[in-house]
């Protein structure tokens, strides 16, 4: 399966919707979609893994690269993730101290910054 | 003996053939159904580093992967020929936030190693100039024979 992406806007939050592969080969996909959002003035991300069957650390270095954006423009990206596969990378790679991460995307719509 | 042997151009699209050709042969081995995923992840992870240190220092030259079923159990190694592999990172997401820059995200091949030995009990990294081997080893159950499990759903 490929990686699949889709956007809405949520209050003052733009909630990225992933789905499928996040590796070597699609992680450019991903990089370009939050590139794009910074560009465009969005900064308060919220990035839905809940979809997201597989990630390596390509994927993280490109919601790192996303987090270090937003915070550039003094914003925010909160991830979405309660499958335990994509947690523990996340916590292997001590991530979870750097990204909040959330069970639904209500909850991180909802979290005060 | 191996049950498979790839060489795989460095392309990024070829990391999800290793994938797949890796999950496939260690289900046929008799790899446990709960250490599939385990594997999936592990293989894409090492498959990725390498894949990624050719596409930098090694264009040409294909990544070698081989999945044996071996009296200590599954072995899968990936071997490539990209610079000796670091110590693995004590700090993996305080490298990531120095390193990671605007332009590229260019994941650290040092990350990969730490997600890799956290990810899978049984893994060595053995390098050398110009190389770097990645073992990765997972128990297969004593009384599943080879080839005696059910056809591959990969």
């Amino acid at each position: 399966m490929d990686l699949s992406l889709s956007t809405r806007t949520e209050g003052e939050r733009t909630v990225v919707v992933v789905g499928g592969e996040i590796d070597v080969y699609t992680a450019p996909k991903l990089r370009e979609q939050l590139i794009d959002l910074v560009s465009s003035g969005q900064y308060h991300l919220v990035v839905d893994m809940e979809g997201v069957e597989f990630l390596d650390s390509t994927g993280l270095g490109v919601l790192v690269g996303g987090l270090k954006r937003v915070r550039a423009h003094e914003g925010s990206l909160r991830l979405v993730c309660t499958q335990e596969r994509i947690l523990k990378i996340f916590r292997i790679t001590g991530l979870t101290k750097v990204f909040p991460i959330h069970a639904s995307v209500e909850e991180a719509v909802a979290a005060t910054d | 003996m191996a049950l498979v042997e790839l060489t795989l151009a460095p392309l990024p699209a070829h990391v999800r053939t290793a994938r797949l050709v890796a999950v496939a042969a260690a289900r046929r081995a008799g790899l446990d159904d709960g250490l599939l995923d385990e594997l999936r992840l592990a293989i894409g992870e090492a498959a990725s580093r390498a894949v990624a240190l050719h596409a930098r220092h090694a264009q040409d030259v294909p990544v070698r992967i081989t999945v044996a079923d071996e009296p200590g159990g599954l072995t899968v190694t990936v071997t490539d020929q990209g610079p000796a592999a670091g110590p693995v990172p004590d700090d993996p997401a305080g490298d990531m936030l120095e390193a990671v820059d605007d332009e590229g995200d260019v994941a650290d091949p040092d990350v990969a190693l730490a997600v890799l030995s956290g990810l899978v009990d049984d893994c060595a990294v053995d390098a050398g100039p110009g190389w770097t081997t990645v073992t990765l080893r997972w128990p297969l159950a004593a009384d599943v024979a080879p080839g005696a499990t059910s056809v591959a759903r990969a």
